[in-house]
């Protein structure tokens, strides 16, 4: 910037540079471009609303989990996605957005979520598949986010990833039961997981050079690393682990590249990934109208609730 | 100025969550959640943040009823311990090395 | 990329408690057909609780029914296990093996979860008397019963806490709320007095609480709550339903059927 003029803007905005330079957090009364705004209400909001319809899929299974030890597993896992989707919709109303609004984005369907949570769950090994690939990948893509930049974000994040730290744990525990099980149970694990693997790579968003909006949370701190180089990671990581199960991966193209240092895989299939954001997953309709549901049946409790407090503080205030 | 995040026309209003992780310490800001009055929030805040035995102790108060310092006068409020090394033990250079000082 | 790589997020090393509270004691066949009884009440209700999670009016109640649900299920397991252990069955054997006839639960326990209000309703009435019922078999003779009612006790507490909580807000607040809350009381109350009866295992087990002596106090509890919340006594006759021998209202079948049917499906299966 090399205008002399310095308005109050420049100086806010000069400010919050130094701050960014300087790795420290953005709080919510500072001042903030407004753009970075919009971009952390989005981020935010999406993440919260993904934690909230990814409820679904597994909580299609409690009624019918196997045994009681992982009845009670799967209910405390689906319990805190509620929970962590109440942390995300907290760290977003600060920014200025209320909750109440980001609920009627999302039943509107005019908010986004994880494209993921549209594929269905159709047995239990998917149960396994989630916790093992898909919160395996946003696990991965959530522990740079403990040092995002907006501190409401990063502490958010924090507490989720350390919550979460038995939810990846407990899936690949399904996973590894099933490929030790019968024939049929390991049948079920490698279904599942050829399931998932794709849908689980393409959770780290398009590649780099397709991805308009990285560079610039990027240089606001918000992200810490490409989507291409966390995808890396984390199928280095699933190489042991596909052997430690007995399964097979999917990706039959998967190799070390001695040269570049790199994992080379099989070509992802984004024509796919963009068809279920717009809408063509398997499940987009149901997910969107199980969460209106749960919202129109439950208007009448959540109005009841406020009438009695308005009626109770209005008591307080006439025997005052 | 209360807390950010405090809109005031949500149908359940917003709550700011404490918690005393263990007897001695403080009640630390947990987090916030959304109830209809006092009663249902502490509830609510047990449910939401001591799942995995991470309180014994919580606090909730409106997110409208915390008054706070105002971000863009931070010079004003904090910049007067600037320059007052005085008030820190390291200060005090002579007395370094001396036994229980 | 783990988590280790991140120093603000570690994973604690947690010093975990015993999952199971009965462990290393053997049942008699009494003990062990008493904690059948009042086990099936609590896998049943968490059967159906766990239902709740992602379609509670609130998020905030997702959590909340989803800690009772959890709650339950652990009572259900440690009874479970140690009516097992006389028995020579697993949780998981009687849990997913039990034919209908086979179990012991209450008919209230089965009653469906309905809206909110019928949930909370039949919460009310379960938990005040779990509540009663935990509060005096903590005393009791058998160390194994005993034990795991003075643990289950103080989370039933805070069930019949939640359930007062919402019946008042449900009375207090719109007039919707309160006919849908006096709606669900009398959908429910027909089934209270099956738990109050006294039968030929009470002739001979004197370890376990009589029921005809926590009618009293349930029926203390419930009529100050709805007192407070200026509901009237719902005027039903009672219910002749008999889980305790076998005789199971019409919910029961569909709420095992899904409940068992993917480990019938793989009867030598480990999960």
């Amino acid at each position: 910037m090399s205008t002399t003029v310095t308005s109050p803007d420049d100086e806010l905005q000069a400010d919050f540079d130094a701050l960014i330079e300087a790795e420290q957090r953005i709080e919510p009364r500072d001042w903030m471009p407004e753009a970075y705004r919009k971009t952390l209400i989005r981020q935010i909001s999406q993440h919260a609303h993904s934690e909230i319809i990814g409820m679904q899929p597994e909580a299609n299974w409690i009624t019918r989990a196997p045994s009681l030890k992982r009845k009670a597993i799967l209910m405390a896992k689906v319990q805190d996605e509620a929970g962590h989707g109440l942390y995300l919709y907290s760290a977003a109303q600060t920014l200025g957005i209320a909750r109440d609004t980001m609920t009627e984005q999302l039943i509107e369907g005019r908010a986004r979520y994880s494209s993921i949570f549209n594929y269905p769950t159709p047995t239990w090994a998917d149960m396994g598949a989630i916790g093992w690939l898909v919160d395996g990948a946003a696990i991965c893509n959530q522990v740079p986010l403990c040092r995002a930049s907006y501190g409401p974000y990063g502490r958010a994040m924090v507490r989720i990833c350390k919550e979460e730290s038995f939810h990846q744990r407990q899936g690949f525990e399904i996973l590894l039961e099933l490929a030790n099980g019968t024939p049929e149970q390991k049948q079920m694990a490698q279904d599942a997981v050829n399931r998932w693997y794709w849908p689980s790579l393409q959770m780290f968003g398009p590649p780099d050079d397709e991805s308009p909006n990285s560079a610039q949370s990027m240089a606001w701190k918000i992200k810490r690393f490409s989507n291409d180089e966390l995808r890396q990671r984390f199928v280095g990581m699933l190489v042991p682990q596909f052997e430690a199960l007995g399964l097979e991966c999917p990706d039959k193209d998967l190799r070390w590249n001695e040269e570049t240092e790199q994992w080379d895989m099989g070509e992802i299939d984004w024509d796919e990934f963009f068809d279920v954001l717009k809408g063509h997953g398997h499940c987009n309709a149901q997910r969107l109208q199980h969460r209106r549901q749960a919202h129109e049946d439950g208007a009448w409790v959540r109005e009841a609730a406020a009438e009695y407090a308005r009626k109770q503080s209005a008591q307080l205030k006439a025997v005052a | 100025m209360a807390t950010a995040g405090a809109t005031g026309d949500e149908q359940w209003p917003m709550w700011e969550v404490f918690v005393r992780a263990s007897r001695g310490l403080s009640h630390v800001h947990a987090g916030s959640l959304h109830a209809p009055d006092e009663t249902m929030a502490l509830r609510n805040a047990r449910d939401l943040y001591t799942r995995r035995g991470e309180g014994v102790s919580i606090w909730v108060v409106p997110a409208s009823e915390i008054t706070t310092s105002d971000p863009g006068s931070k010079e004003a409020f904090f910049e007067s311990p600037a320059g007052k090394n005085y008030r820190h033990a390291t200060y005090y250079e002579k007395s370094q090395g001396v036994p229980h000082l | 990329m783990s988590a280790e790589t991140e120093p603000s997020v570690t994973v604690t090393d947690v010093e975990l408690d015993a999952e199971l509270t009965s462990t290393g004691l053997v049942a008699s066949a009494d003990e062990a057909e008493y904690a059948l009884r009042i086990g099936d009440d609590s896998l049943i209700l968490a059967q159906q609780l766990g239902w709740w999670i992602s379609r509670a009016p609130e998020l905030e109640e997702d959590l909340a029914l989803g800690n009772i649900a959890l709650d339950l299920l652990g009572h259900a397991r440690n009874l479970l296990h140690f009516a097992g252990t006389a028995l020579g069955k697993t949780e998981d054997e009687l849990a997913y093996f039990r034919d209908e006839h086979e179990f012991r639960s209450a008919w209230l326990f089965e009653q469906p979860n309905g809206d909110f209000g019928h949930t909370i309703a039949r919460g009310l009435l379960t938990s005040a008397f779990q509540f009663e019922l935990y509060t005096q078999l903590a005393e009791s003779s058998s160390p194994g019963l005993a034990g795991i009612a003075a643990k289950s006790v103080k989370e039933v507490a805070y069930h019949r806490d939640h359930a007062v909580q919402w019946t008042l807000r449900l009375a207090g607040g719109t007039d919707e709320s309160r006919s849908r809350i006096e709606r669900a009381l009398i959908n429910t109350w027909p089934y209270l007095d099956e738990l109050f009866r006294d039968d030929e295992l009470h002739e001979r087990f004197d370890a376990a609480p009589r029921p005809s002596a926590l009618r009293e106090p349930v029926m203390n509890v419930l009529r100050q709550v709805l007192a407070e919340a200026e509901l009237d006594e719902p005027k039903t006759s009672e219910s002749s339903g008999d889980g305790r021998h076998g005789h199971h209202s019409t919910y029961l079948g569909p709420i095992l059927a899904e409940m068992q049917v993917l480990a019938r499906r793989h009867p030598d299966a480990s999960w």
